[in-house]
């Protein structure tokens, strides 16, 4: 941990601003050769410190207080932020290809407010497009971590107000007016004299023609005017209009066929043999099918076609990498391979628990889908890639094609919550294309992303705190985790090897990542998290928020039942022992507005729970309904169980950029942790999740979901943005998990609660995707 | 294979191929409307809901043989001009309320609740709202709901 990055504490209390921000700061940038006005930017930018610890027995910080993985992330991006370029167009509008994925946490939107902010231009003069792979960029284009605008805000900013710099000079020569004299407004240069010289009429004259260093002012936040209002997606009439395309919806070939693939009934099992594939051939629409590394694929006229062929091929298959395994064998596996804890529970009294998690799902709504092209030596590929240019090199190693001769370009994503740092669909849709010889839109049916897809890994939680004269004076936990998939790396192949390497490879890799991620918020003593974790042949990959959903929620339960052990109200208690004064700052918030303590029916519970991640500072206060007319609702096909009617979500990200987007991160990222503590779990029998569609996997619902939603920005404390997609997911989780606790009287040993219960009729595993129903005119609700 | 012909967002259509083809994938496939979602492809997820003869249907589950001449089938797309306006009044609540995230859910939630309102009127109660299937996976559902309540008192 670099300590020479470490500044002084802040200044300020939460809510005021602290006297850094109210300086400019200089950036190198370049401009760049084109035909227009093109900026790039480069540059370097602070850390935010630990606040001090103050209460109770203080525990010395952990990894992540001073240095967290999106800190990792942006000293790795640092080296190639200049070749994040803008360009200034002839019809007056900016463009930035963003090396970023956009899958719906508006990214897009936040980083054309930074561009029409620096440059003065109205917002819908600002696009922003996705980048293909670009493999100069080495680590600058991996979107995991919340890290897209903590690791863009410097660089963009930086190029934009070159832009402006470079296109104010300009105006100076042609009006012949002293630079100082003009100002921007509106996407136009102004004289005094109130002469306007549009940026569109400066584009050409403006361009460079050769690459030249400079360094620019960027503006302060406190002269912010875009920046830090809410405004709406830059996406959203496409999206209401039906027009915003994703991979599915792109028509690059009417050759590009649609194409799914048969699979086997385990996971990762091989074909070896199609029984019947003049059959297949004969079927209506069906014009190729091809053995790929783990399935068959089969190219249409329909994907329905596609579907239907998959109910009739016959396939011999080899046996997968988990055949035989369930949810008892993996959580016994766990159990038996928890690291040990240090602290003996014999001298002082010990809240002990232990908590299994089970997998989960991180697939998102829009199937994984890849259209590849792959001929002559050469191929190119459209698909929502988060790492798209370890896509790129792998595809290329794993086809046996050049470095380079494969073009990947990265397609709007319909969500994707952890799924689209692998690229398992892209590769999948090259391997058919290259045996077919053309084109193919290959994309997983539902059921395919459920039962093939990568997973949030099953663990197991346990916790020690001993505690002593109103002190607690240790607090253990031991993180157990089927192996997370992080191959990925840092976005290139170079990180992605090392990551596969055995011996450092992926455990010291996931361990980083663990614990450049957690840190217990309370003032615990002596206070240590590790993890361990087991490769049992699963795929897996990072979910929303990674590794803390389930430690928080087994590290709040435990903070629950201290205080009732201590007799202190659960708020109290925290105020107690927190740390950090954004955290408190959130409790009290808080519990004022989700007027904790208020008086409810009897079965109706509060929970509230704190998270301190990606400098970010959150509570979540929440009512959970437990009452049998409301645990037994009768909806079909549906989990009910106890229901959260109120939710209060305060958030602190240090500077909030986007208000409005910011809330929908958290409305988003609260539906995903009550998911996971009361409703959504897959279920490993035989090798293979049982889970097929949507009322098989309960997501949170209509009826799941809270009537009553209360999300509260603080001001700004830090000045600079923290992180925001995933924030929310773990305090959300970690508050239902208590509230209901509160209901039975003790810590739940498994989560999600309904787990136990199937609560659906598996749908058979062969054919491996079921066909679609007939009765779609009178089965209408 | 045989000739389907229908309408579609007010225009005649005819399309060949055989009858048990989903209409999802005659609209998606052949006819190039992509509107419509394909989220799971079983009548659960919702996505692809559309409107035939006014009402809330999932074309991922009829067959286009199904579908009679005299059907009007209105998609995401001629939304707006089934109410002969540029934006039908939920599509503009849902950009006032910047419902959206990913939006990949969001022509079928704006589908089901146009359809939903039409069919209960303005008076929109939680009961109903919880009796919505379609399911969004960015969990933006708190912004459903307001969304609704507001387009369904401009219908």
């Amino acid at each position: 941990m670099p300590a020479h990055r470490r500044a002084p504490a802040p200044e300020a209390a939460p809510g005021q601003t602290s006297s850094r921000e109210l300086g400019r700061r200089r950036f190198m940038g370049y401009l760049i050769a084109a035909p227009t006005l093109a900026v790039a930017a480069g540059g370097a930018w602070e850390l935010l410190t630990p606040d001090d610890a103050s209460a109770a027995i203080p525990s010395p910080p952990q990894p992540s207080d001073a240095y967290d993985l999106g800190d990792l992330q942006n000293d790795a991006a640092l080296p190639t932020a200049y070749l994040i370029k803008i360009v200034i167009n002839e019809d007056g509008t900016a463009s930035f290809a963003m090396p970023r994925a956009e899958v719906g946490q508006g990214i897009t939107t936040t980083v054309a407010m930074m561009i029409a902010e620096e440059l003065d231009l109205p917002l819908d003069k600002v696009t922003v497009s996705l980048a293909d792979a670009r493999p100069e960029l080495m680590l600058n284009q991996l979107t995991g971590g919340s890290n897209s605008v903590r690791s863009l805000y410097i660089p963009v900013r930086t190029a934009a107000a070159l832009a402006r710099q470079q296109l104010l000079l300009t105006a100076s020569k042609q009006l012949n007016v002293p630079v100082e004299q003009l100002t921007t407004a509106g996407g136009n240069i102004l004289t005094p004299t109130g002469k306007a010289l549009s940026y569109g009429s400066l584009a050409v004259p403006a361009a460079s023609s050769t690459l030249t260093s400079t360094s620019v002012l960027v503006k302060p936040t406190s002269k912010f005017t875009l920046l830090g209002t809410p405004q709406n997606r830059i996406d959203a009439l496409d999206i209401v209009t039906g027009r915003k395309q994703f991979a599915m919806d792109l028509e690059v070939s009417p050759d590009a066929k649609p194409t799914m693939v048969a699979r086997p009934p385990t996971i990762n099992g091989k074909p070896k043999k199609v029984n019947n594939l003049a059959a297949v051939l004969a079927l209506p629409g069906v014009t190729d099918v091809a053995m790929i590394t783990y399935g068959v694929a089969i190219r249409a006229e329909t994907f329905g076609q596609c579907i239907d062929a998959i109910q009739v091929i016959d396939v011999d298959w080899a046996g997968g990498t988990v055949d035989g395994q369930s949810d008892e064998s993996v959580e016994k596996k766990l159990k038996a391979a928890q690291l040990p804890l240090a602290v003996p529970n014999l001298l002082t009294k010990s809240v002990d628990t232990e908590i299994t998690f089970a997998f989960a799902s991180n697939s998102p709504l829009e199937p994984d889908c890849a259209i590849a092209d792959i001929k002559g030596g050469k191929g190119e590929i459209w698909s929502s890639l988060k790492v798209p240019i370890w896509a790129k090199q792998n595809i290329e190693e794993e086809l046996g094609m050049a470095p380079g001769s494969v073009t990947v370009h990265v397609a709007q994503g319909g969500g994707s919550f952890g799924r689209h740092l692998f690229h398992d669909v892209a590769l999948e849709a090259a391997e058919a294309s290259k045996k077919m010889g053309k084109p193919v839109k290959l994309m997983w049916t539902r059921t395919d992303d459920f039962r093939q897809g990568r997973t949030h890994p099953m663990c197991v939680a346990k916790v020690r705190a001993t505690y002593a004269l109103g002190n607690v004076i240790s607090y253990e936990q031991r993180h157990t985790s089927v192996r997370t998939d992080f191959t990925h790396g840092l976005g290139e192949v170079l990180t992605a090897t090392a990551a596969k390497s055995p011996l450092v490879g992926n455990y010291s890799f996931a361990q980083s990542i663990f614990l450049l991620s957690q840190s217990s918020p309370y003032n615990f003593g002596v206070t240590t998290q590790l993890l361990n974790e087991v490769d049992l042949g699963y795929n897996t990959g990072s979910m929303r928020n990674i590794y803390s959903p389930n430690t928080v929620t087994a590290e709040e339960l435990v903070v629950d039942e201290l205080a009732k052990r201590m007799g202190k109200d659960r708020v109290d208690f925290r105020r107690s022992f927190l740390k950090d004064e954004r955290l408190k700052a959130v409790l009290e918030k808080a519990a004022d507005k989700g007027e904790w303590g208020r008086s409810l029916p009897d079965g109706v519970f509060q929970g509230i729970a704190l998270h301190g991640e990606y400098r970010g500072a959150i509570c979540t206060v929440l009512e959970l309904d437990c009452r049998p007319e409301t645990v037994n609702r009768k909806i079909r096909d549906a989990v009910t169980g106890p229901r959260v009617t109120r939710a209060t979500v305060v958030v602190d990200v240090g500077l909030a950029l986007n208000p409005r987007g910011l809330e929908a991160q958290m409305i988003g990222g609260f539906n995903d942790g009550i998911a996971m503590a009361l409703t959504s779990s897959l279920h490993i029998k035989d090798g293979i999740p049982l889970e097929g569609s949507w009322d098989n996997y309960f997501y949170t619902r209509q009826w799941n979901t809270p009537p009553e939603m209360n999300v509260v920005i603080m001001p700004p404390t830090t000045g600079e943005p923290g992180g925001a997609g995933e924030l929310a997911v773990a305090p959300s989780m970690a508050a239902a998990a208590c509230a209901y606790a509160q209901s039975i009287g003790r810590i739940p040993t498994y989560f999600p609660i309904n787990h136990g219960t199937l609560g659906f009729e598996p749908y058979p595993l062969e054919p491996s995707s079921p066909n679609s129903p007939t009765d779609g005119l009178t089965n209408r609700i | 294979m045989s000739t389907h012909v229908f309408n579609v967002n007010g225009r005649r259509v005819s399309v060949e191929c055989d009858d048990s083809v989903r209409l999802l994938w005659v609209l998606r496939d052949l006819l190039g409307i992509h509107g419509p979602k394909y989220g799971c492809g079983l009548n659960v997820c919702k996505a692809c809901t559309s409107h035939i003869n006014g009402t809330a249907f999932n074309p991922c589950s009829v067959p286009v043989s199904d579908i009679k001449e005299s059907d009007e089938i209105t998609t995401i797309e001629g939304l707006a001009a089934s109410v002969g306006k540029d934006l039908h009044p939920m599509q503009e609540a849902w950009l006032e309320g910047d419902v959206a995230q990913c939006g990949y859910c969001q022509p079928g939630q704006i589908m089901a609740a146009a359809a939903l309102v039409k069919e209960k009127g303005a008076d929109i109660s939680d009961d109903d709202l919880d009796q919505i299937r379609n399911i969004c996976r960015c969990g933006t559902y708190h912004r459903i709901r307001e969304a609704i309540k507001a387009g369904a008192a401009k219908m």
